[in-house]
């Protein structure tokens, strides 16, 4: 799309999305937001950065092909997942350490299970759209 | 709200069958989400529906009180909605690499596996 | 009892497999990865198994939440029997793969999904809640979804399309079972299921609920008017694939039939006739559509139809010798149905066809093979002493017993006809004097040196020996699956060990 109004807007809102995205995943757990949701608002600013400045930008931009976020995504989740296991709970118990920090809140296991959740759910839209979209164009 | 939401899922449910018993690829396609979505308002029907209050702990509450909604239904419908929507992406990258193969979009002419002896 | 490390065959595929994301494209990194990977979680699942033959019953609450909110993963003899013989049949497959599968399949990304395949059916096998196991099945058919089709040969993508197609529609059936019983029952949880599904005073609801789950379950272990999508896509993936799909697939189907029906539903006698009819005509078609097949692979797939009719007919005579038999059946068929496919790709590597007419003198160029081949073919058929043969003794005598006459015509016919196709391709392949094909078929076997030769059959003898093993002892196995049955059958300490033990007082004192 060769629109200058969208390629001048993009680019603004590709952090402040960014920004929104990172907003919505710290927000989780005890309020509405969460990485699922976060994960695709990051992947709306890329996909909205790659409609106005073309596929071939985006991916020079995430430098890493974006299925490289499903792995990392998936082992930090996992990690999170084990984590209480070594302090004897089951699998996925959430396990909160008690100091306080200003913008994020409570550091916990199921902050770092939805931050690995933000990352696949960014792998995965990406991978989708910018695959399905690479055979059309 | 209740009859609205049977209806809706009567409708979504027979849509959906219909259209997958159309010989197009791409029709059987949309039969597949209809009915997925069929699903997901099933059970959000059978769930049962309390309007208006969500199944959110108040800043200052410690736990929910009074009537709230059922926040099991949502967060299966949630997963549902999440694993049909990769099942759908895989679904039409396959009769996208299919209708490359073999030019047509009639299910018909899919019986190379079946007539290989 | 508690058990926080009954996840282990669980986590330990989820491990191997992110770790061979991380190594997309570095093919022997992988083919190493993951055989090490797939031998840990066998050495987790005998672990398992172990631990559950002396403790009975082992639970884990997820996430530590209580067991009729959170999600309950349990492990009982039958679960940890079906994770033991996942881990031997994933193993044998892995191994096999590392030659089998083309390079460039790896490259597409083989081993991650392989791996994800194995961890869905451990979850499903594991899970204690209704819609944990749903999750795991679509865990399942995506990852097949992927198997099935990678590579994007033709005829592959073809079968793809109708296997996809009657797999949403399963999961869609699944799912709507899933909603109108937490409709009538507002649980999940299988044990709370258990125990609230006879306080429901609709019958009527509760019994088409149930037949709901069977369709589900029946489209996925491809029961008799509902298994055409798999004679016309098993054969297409390469053998590998079909092998876990063969060996595996299907029976986590059957096993989640099982559970349902024993633990959630009790079958009344016309849920019985239903089941019994199903099973004859499932043998009946199976039989009958292996006969018409020329093509081995083919004819290996309808064998998969016919004899998930055995299964199918011990579930629905419902006694405790029945389920015996069905249990032990599964034991026999998961290792050598898959080994019966390892066969199949192991020809088609020697020989380059999978049509009988063309094959021949097989026999004649590899002696040793052929014998080797031929117990995995008489174990299918259920030859005496070889391990077919013990399972169909506790199903023909339950026929007597239930007066399921009908199921035994059926079962007869069916085991004569595995018999007369085994034979006629035992003819074919093996003993036929190998014509005038040489020129035009291609060999990849004899090119190959002593290492990948020794990766192909090494799998081939591990599951033969043991499926030797179950006919020669299965004595041992007549124990295990006795009493898995009597555990089946009395699902009271499985409630009490998710629930706790005074969970089951109420119903008893009623």
């Amino acid at each position: 799309m060769k629109s200058i109004i969208l390629k001048t807007a993009s680019n603004y809102l590709l952090p402040l999305l960014l920004l929104f995205a990172v907003f919505i995943l710290f927000r989780g757990h005890y309020k509405p937001g969460g990485g699922f949701v976060g994960g695709l608002i990051a992947s709306i600013a890329f996909v909205l950065h790659a409609f106005a400045n073309g596929l071939q930008s985006t991916r020079k931009l995430l430098r890493y092909p974006p299925g490289a976020f499903i792995p990392t995504g998936l082992a930090i989740s996992l990690l999170s997942g084990l984590a209480p296991m070594f302090a004897g709970k089951p699998f996925m118990s959430a396990e909160w350490l008690s100091i306080h920090i200003p913008i994020i809140g409570l550091l916990g296991t199921p902050l770092f299970f939805d931050i690995g959740v933000f990352f696949v759910v960014i792998g995965i839209a990406l991978t989708i759209l910018f695959t399905i979209s690479e055979t059309i164009l | 709200m209740e009859l609205l939401l049977l209806i809706l899922i009567g409708i979504l449910y027979a849509t959906g069958i219909f259209m997958m018993l159309r010989r197009s690829m791409v029709k059987l396609l949309i039969g597949l989400i209809l009915l997925g979505n069929g699903a997901n308002m099933l059970i959000f029907l059978l769930g049962g529906i309390t309007r208006g209050k969500p199944p959110i702990i108040g800043e200052t509450d410690k736990v929910l009180t009074g009537v709230y909604a059922d926040p099991v239904p949502q967060s299966l419908i949630l997963t549902a909605i999440v694993i049909s929507f990769g099942l759908q992406a895989f679904a039409i990258v396959l009769l996208k690499r299919v209708h490359a193969l073999i030019q047509t979009d009639d299910l018909n002419d899919l019986n190379t596996p079946d007539t290989s002896i | 009892m508690t058990d926080r490390y009954l996840i282990l065959p669980i986590i330990g595929h989820m491990f191997t497999a992110v770790l061979l994301i991380f190594f997309w494209r570095k093919v022997n990194t992988q083919r190493i990865i993951s055989v090490l990977g797939s031998l840990a979680v066998m050495g987790l699942s005998v672990g398992l198994f172990i631990k559950t033959y002396r403790a009975g019953y082992l639970t884990m609450q997820a996430g530590n939440w209580q067991a009729p909110f959170g999600i309950t993963f349990v492990a009982d003899v039958f679960s940890s029997t079906m994770i033991l013989l996942t881990g031997f049949t994933g193993l044998a497959v892995c191994v096999y793969s590392t030659v089998g599968i083309s390079r460039q399949r790896i490259q597409y990304g083989f081993f991650p999904i392989f791996h994800f395949l194995l961890l869905g059916l451990n979850g499903a096998f594991l899970a204690g809640d209704i819609f944990n196991l749903y999750v795991w099945f679509e865990v399942i058919i995506i990852s097949s979804f992927v198997l099935m089709t990678l590579g994007g040969r033709k005829p592959q993508v073809e079968g793809g399309i109708k296997y996809v197609t009657l797999n949403l529609l399963a999961s869609v059936m699944f799912l709507t079972a899933i909603a109108i019983l937490y409709g009538l029952t507002g649980s999940l949880n299988m044990a709370d299921l258990s125990l609230k599904m006879s306080a429901i005073p609709n019958k009527g609801l509760v019994e088409i609920t149930g037949l709901l789950f069977f369709i589900g379950f029946g489209i996925k272990s491809a029961v008799f008017p509902l298994y055409f999508w798999l004679p016309s896509s098993y054969h297409t993936p390469p053998s590998a694939i079909a092998a876990i799909f063969g060996g595996l697939l299907t029976k986590v189907g059957i096993y989640a039939l099982i559970r349902v029906y024993t633990l959630i539903f009790v079958p009344d006698p016309f849920t019985k006739q239903v089941f019994l009819v199903i099973a004859s005509l499932t043998l009946l078609t199976g039989a009958f559509g292996a006969l018409t097949k020329r093509n081995m692979r083919m004819m290996f797939s309808y064998l998969i139809v016919c004899h998930i009719g055995f299964l199918l007919g011990g579930i629905g005579m419902y006694t405790r010798l029945a389920l015996a038999g069905t249990v032990f059946y599964l034991v026999h068929d998961i290792i050598v149905k898959t080994n019966l496919f390892l066969v199949s790709g192991l020809i088609y590597k020697i020989r380059g066809t999978m049509n009988m007419d063309e094959l021949g003198g097989m026999y004649e160029d590899y002696p040793r093979l052929s014998l080797l081949f031929s117990v995995v073919f008489f174990s299918l058929v259920g030859i005496p002493p070889l391990s077919g043969f013990w399972p169909k003794i506790y199903l023909f005598r339950e026929t007597f017993t239930t007066g399921a006459w009908y199921l035994l015509a059926a079962m007869i016919i069916a085991s004569l006809v595995t018999l007369y196709v085994m034979a006629k391709m035992w003819g074919d392949v093996f003993w036929k004097k190998g014509q005038e094909m040489e020129n035009k078929l291609t060999d990849d076997f004899s090119g190959m040196n002593w290492k990948k030769r020794g990766m192909l059959i090494t799998p081939v003898v591990f599951l033969a020996v043991l499926s030797l093993y179950i006919g020669f002892f299965a004595q041992r196995i007549n124990v295990l699956s006795e009493r898995i049955a009597n555990d089946l059958l009395h699902p009271e300490p499985y409630i009490q060990a998710v629930l706790g033990a005074d969970a089951v007082k109420t119903p008893q004192s009623e």
